[in-house]
C-alpha cells in the first residue's frame, strides 16, 4: 500500500511538473501575440514607428518561446495517455471533442504564426494583422478547449455510469458542461492579463535601467502606458470572472471552496479568511485575518447564505488544505495588478508625467513575474483542489494512473530536460537582445542578425 | 477473415492510418532536413545548409501538429486501445517526447543564438534523426510478442524489444528512409530555388540512401517472416501491390538519372511524387495486414472502439475542421513551397 501511494504521488508530481512548466509558455503564447497585435494596431493608428519596433522585437521573443511552448505542449498532450490511461479512456469515450477541435486551433496558430514570422515582408499590413488575429484566436481557442476538459473534470456531464460501464454518451452535452463558460472565460482573460503585465513589467525594468529623457526611456514609456491601460481593464474583468468562478465552486464543488477558504463548519454569515495556514487538527486557520460575513456574501450575494464546511464531507474527500494559500496568492496578485495599473495610468496618463519614480517602476516590474506566479497558483488551486478525483465523484486519481511502476527515473529525466530548457531559453533571449540592442533599431541601423534570423 | 465493408471502425482506423502516413512522410522530411543541415554546416561556400533550413523553419511546427493529431485521433476513436498503448508505451513514449522537445527547442534556439549556432544545430540534428528510429519501434511492438505480464500487470519487455532483429530492421529503415525522403525533397526544393550546387549534393544523397532504404525494407520482410509470421503471411496476400511499390522505387531511380532540362540530370518533382506513392502502397499493405488488430492479439479495432455517438460527433468535426482549414493550408503552401517564393533569397 505504501508503494501504491508513492507511485501515485510520483505520477502526479510528474504531470504537475509538466503542466507547471508548460503553462508558463502556453499563457505567454496567448498573451504575447495579443500584445503584438495591439502594438501593430497602435502602429496602424498612430503611424508611430516605435509600435512597429515593439511588435518586431516581441515577435522574436515569441519565436524563441515557441521552441519550448510547442514541444512542452506535445509532452502534456501525449503524457496524459501515458500517465493517466484510465482517465483518458473515459475522456476518449465522452469528452474527445475539445481535443479534436483543439487540433484545428493548433493548426491555425502554427500556420499563421509561420506566415506572420517568415513571410512578414512578403505580405501586406492587412494580411499581417489578419495573421496575428488568427494566431491569437488559435492560441485562445486552444486554451478555451483544453480548459474545457478541466471544466468537465469538475462538472462532468453528458454520460452515465451503470455497473461500471459508460452509457448514454452525449458528447456535446459533455462539451457544454456547466463549468465550461466560466472556466474558459477566466483562463482566457487571465492569459491576456498576463501578456499585458509581462509587457508592463519589461518596460518598467528597462526604464529603471535607462535615464529619463533618453530615447529608450521614451520608447518603453509608450509600451508601459499601452500595457497598463490594457492590463488594468482586463484585470478588472478577470476579477469579476474570478468571483463568478468562486460562486460556481459554491454550487458544484463545495469541498473545494471550503478547503480554499479554510472553512470547517457549515454556517450562514460565514467569514472570509485571508492569509494564515489551515490546521486540520485544531480545525482553524492560524494567523489569519477574518472578515465577518464576507464569504457568505461572496458565495451567494447574501449574508445569510449557508456555506458548507469541510466537516460535511468524509475526510478522504478533502482536497489538500494548502490550496487556501494558493487561493490567497492568486487573488492577492490580482488585486496588486489592478492597483499598479490604476497608479500607473493615473501618473502617466492623467498627470501626464514623463518621469516615473523608481519605486513605481519597480512595482511595475514586479507585476510581470507575479502575474505568471498567479497563473501557477490558480492552476494548482484548480487541479489540486479537485483531488482525490480526476473526474469529480466519478473517477478517482488512483484509478486513473498507469499501472507501470518505477516512474522515478523518468521523472528525473523530465526535470533535467525542463531545467535545461528553462536555462537555455533565458540564455538565448539574453544573448539575442544583447547582440541586438533596442538602440540599433531606434536609430535605424541594420540588425546584424537579421540575415540569420528570418523573422524580418 | 473479414471483409472490407465500410464500418465506423474501418473509417476510424483509416483516418488514423492517414495521420500515421502523413506524419511519417512529413516527419521524415523534417527530421532528415535537420540532419542534412547539420552535415553540411561546414561547407561555407555552398548553400546546402541554408536550403535545408529554409524548408525547415516554417514547416516544423505544422509537422509537429500532426503527431499530436495522431495521438488525439487514437484516444478519441479507440480509447480502449489507447489505454493499452499508453500503458505499454510509457517508457519509449516518454523518451520520444524528450527527444522531440530537445530537438525542436534547439532547432529554434539555433536561429536566435548566433554565437552557439553550431553546437545547437548539432544537438538538434542528432536528436532529430533518432526520433524516427524510436517512433517506428511502435510498429513491431504492436505486432505482439514484447508485452509480458507481471503480477497481473502488462508491461513492455525492453530486453525482448532490443534483442529483436525485426525491431532493428524497422529502426534502420526509419532512419535511412528519413534521409532518403528528405534528400529527395530537398533536391526538388533546391532545383526550384535554382541552386544547382545544392541540387547536385542532395540528388547524390538520394541516390545513395535510396537503395539502402530498399535493403532495409527487405530486411524488415525477412525478419517479419520469423518474428511475426501472421502479418507476413497477410502482407503476402497483397504481393502485387508490394511489387508495384518496389517498381516505383526503380522508377524513382530512373527519374533521377534521365535528363531533366537545363542540362541537369533528373526530374526531382516527379521522383518525390513516385516515392510517396511507393511508401503509400507499402504502408497500405502493412496497415491492411495489421487489421483487425491494433495490438496483436489483444486489442482489435472492434474491442477498442469508442462510443458510436462520440464517433459521429468526432467524425463530423474532422470533416468540418479540415474544410475550414483547407484555405489556410493552401495559403501556407503558396507562400512557402511554390516556385516564386522558394526562389527568393533570405
Amino acid at each position: 500500500m505504501v508503494i501504491e501511494v508513492s507511485h501515485l504521488v510520483i505520477a502526479r508530481a510528474m504531470f504537475g511538473t509538466t503542466m507547471a512548466f508548460h503553462i508558463i509558455f502556453a499563457t505567454l503564447g496567448i498573451g504575447i501575440p495579443f500584445m503584438i497585435l495591439i502594438s501593430e494596431l497602435m502602429f496602424l493608428k498612430t503611424k508611430d514607428q516605435d509600435y512597429s519596433i515593439m511588435a518586431k522585437r516581441w515577435t522574436r521573443v515569441k519565436g524563441v518561446l515557441l521552441g519550448v511552448a510547442i514541444p512542452s505542449g506535445t509532452i502534456a498532450g501525449v503524457s496524459l495517455s501515458l500517465l493517466w490511461p484510465g482517465f483518458m479512456e473515459v475522456i476518449g469515450r465522452v469528452m474527445a471533442l475539445p481535443f479534436q477541435i483543439e487540433i484545428y486551433a493548433f493548426f491555425i496558430e502554427a500556420l499563421f504564426l509561420s506566415i506572420y514570422v517568415y513571410a512578414y515582408d512578403r505580405i501586406s499590413t492587412k494580411a499581417r494583422i489578419i495573421s496575428l488575429i488568427l494566431v491569437t484566436f488559435g492560441a485562445l481557442a486552444s486554451a478555451v478547449l483544453i480548459s474545457n476538459v478541466h471544466a468537465f473534470e469538475g462538472t462532468p456531464a453528458g454520460f452515465r455510469v451503470v455497473n461500471g460501464k459508460i452509457v448514454d454518451v452525449n458528447p456535446w452535452a459533455a462539451f457544454f458542461n456547466p463549468a465550461f463558460f466560466i472556466t474558459a472565460g477566466h483562463v482566457s482573460l487571465t492569459a491576456l492579463m498576463t501578456g499585458s503585465f509581462v509587457f508592463a513589467g519589461t518596460s518598467g525594468f528597462k526604464m529603471l535601467r535607462n535615464s529619463p529623457g533618453s530615447r529608450s526611456y521614451q520608447f518603453h514609456a509608450k509600451a508601459l502606458v499601452m500595457s497598463l491601460i490594457l492590463g488594468g481593464v482586463i484585470s478588472l474583468i478577470s476579477a469579476l470572472s474570478g468571483h463568478a468562478s468562486a460562486q460556481y465552486l459554491y454550487e458544484y464543488q463545495p469541498e473545494k471552496l471550503a478547503a480554499a477558504e479554510g472553512l470547517f463548519e457549515t454556517q450562514s454569515h460565514a467569514p472570509l479568511t485571508i492569509g494564515g495556514s489551515v490546521d486540520p487538527e485544531k480545525q482553524e486557520v492560524k494567523h489569519a485575518i477574518e472578515i465577518p460575513w464576507a464569504l457568505s456574501f461572496l458565495a451567494g450575494n447574501r449574508f445569510d447564505t449557508v456555506v458548507r464546511g469541510l466537516n460535511e464531507f468524509p475526510r478522504d474527500y478533502w482536497p489538500p488544505l494548502f490550496i487556501h494559500t494558493m487561493f490567497n496568492g492568486m487573488v492577492g496578485i490580482g488585486m496588486y495588478s489592478i492597483l499598479v495599473a490604476i497608479i500607473g495610468v493615473y501618473w502617466l496618463k492623467f498627470k501626464k508625467k514623463t518621469v516615473v519614480p523608481k519605486w513605481m517602476l519597480f512595482a511595475f516590474f514586479l507585476s510581470a513575474p507575479l502575474s505568471i506566479l498567479a497563473i501557477e497558483f490558480g492552476w494548482i488551486l484548480a487541479c489540486t483542489g479537485r483531488q482525490p478525483w480526476t473526474i469529480y465523484h466519478i473517477l478517482s486519481t488512483a484509478d486513473s494512473v498507469t499501472s507501470q511502476q518505477n516512474l522515478g527515473i523518468l521523472y528525473l529525466l523530465f526535470i533535467l530536460v525542463y531545467l535545461l530548457l528553462g536555462i537555455v531559453v533565458i540564455a538565448v533571449l539574453y544573448f539575442y537582445f544583447k547582440r541586438n540592442p533596442l538602440i540599433h533599431e531606434l536609430s535605424g541601423q541594420t540588425d546584424p542578425d537579421d540575415k540569420n534570423y528570418p523573422a524580418h | 477473415m473479414y471483409g472490407l465493408s465500410l464500418t465506423d471502425e474501418i473509417l476510424g482506423i483509416t483516418l488514423i492510418w492517414g495521420f500515421v502516413f502523413i506524419y511519417a512522410v512529413m516527419g521524415a522530411m523534417d527530421f532528415g532536413a535537420g540532419f542534412w543541415s547539420m552535415i553540411y554546416i561546414n561547407r561555407d561556400k555552398t548553400n546546402v545548409t541554408n536550403i535545408a533550413n529554409r524548408y525547415l523553419s516554417p514547416t516544423w511546427e505544422v509537422t509537429n501538429v500532426f503527431i499530436v493529431a495522431l495521438v488525439v485521433a487514437i484516444y478519441s476513436m479507440f480509447p480502449r486501445a489507447a489505454y493499452s498503448l499508453g500503458t505499454i508505451l510509457l517508457i519509449p513514449g516518454s523518451l520520444i517526447l524528450l527527444l522531440i522537445t530537445i530537438r525542436s527547442a534547439f532547432l529554434v534556439f539555433s536561429h536566435a543564438a548566433e554565437k552557439y549556432k553550431r553546437l545547437l544545430i548539432y544537438v538538434s540534428g542528432i536528436t532529430g534523426i533518432l526520433i524516427p528510429g524510436l517512433l517506428i519501434a511502435v510498429l513491431p511492438i504492436s505486432q505482439g510478442g514484447y508485452v509480458i505480464e507481471q503480477n497481473g500487470r502488462e508491461s513492455l519487455s525492453l530486453g525482448l524489444l532490443f534483442t529483436s532483429p525485426n525491431v532493428y530492421a524497422f529502426i534502420a529503415f526509419a532512419i535511412i528512409s528519413s534521409l532518403f525522403l528528405s534528400s529527395l525533397l530537398l533536391a526538388d526544393y533546391s532545383k526550384t530555388a535554382g541552386d544547382l550546387r545544392a541540387y547536385g549534393v542532395y540528388r547524390r544523397d538520394a541516390l545513395i540512401t535510396g537503395p539502402i532504404s530498399l535493403i532495409c525494407a527487405f530486411l524488415i520482410m525477412v525478419t517479419l517472416k520469423t518474428e511475426a509470421n501472421w502479418i507476413y503471411i497477410k502482407m503476402m496476400d497483397n504481393l502485387p501491390l508490394l511489387i508495384t511499390s518496389a517498381a516505383c522505387f526503380i522508377l524513382t531511380g530512373a527519374l533521377l538519372m534521365i535528363p531533366g532540362g537545363k542540362g541537369l540530370k533528373g526530374i526531382p518533382r516527379l521522383a518525390v511524387i513516385v516515392t510517396i506513392i511507393q511508401f503509400l502502397l507499402a504502408g497500405f499493405v502493412y496497415g491492411r495486414a495489421h487489421l483487425p488488430y491494433i495490438i496483436y492479439d489483444n486489442e482489435t479495432i472492434r474491442t477498442g472502439f469508442t462510443d458510436p455517438s462520440s464517433f459521429r460527433a468526432v467524425f463530423i468535426v474532422y470533416v468540418v475542421g479540415f474544410a475550414i482549414l483547407f484555405p489556410g493550408f493552401y495559403f501556407f503552401w503558396r507562400l512557402f513551397m511554390r516556385d516564386r517564393s522558394v526562389r527568393q533569397t533570405d
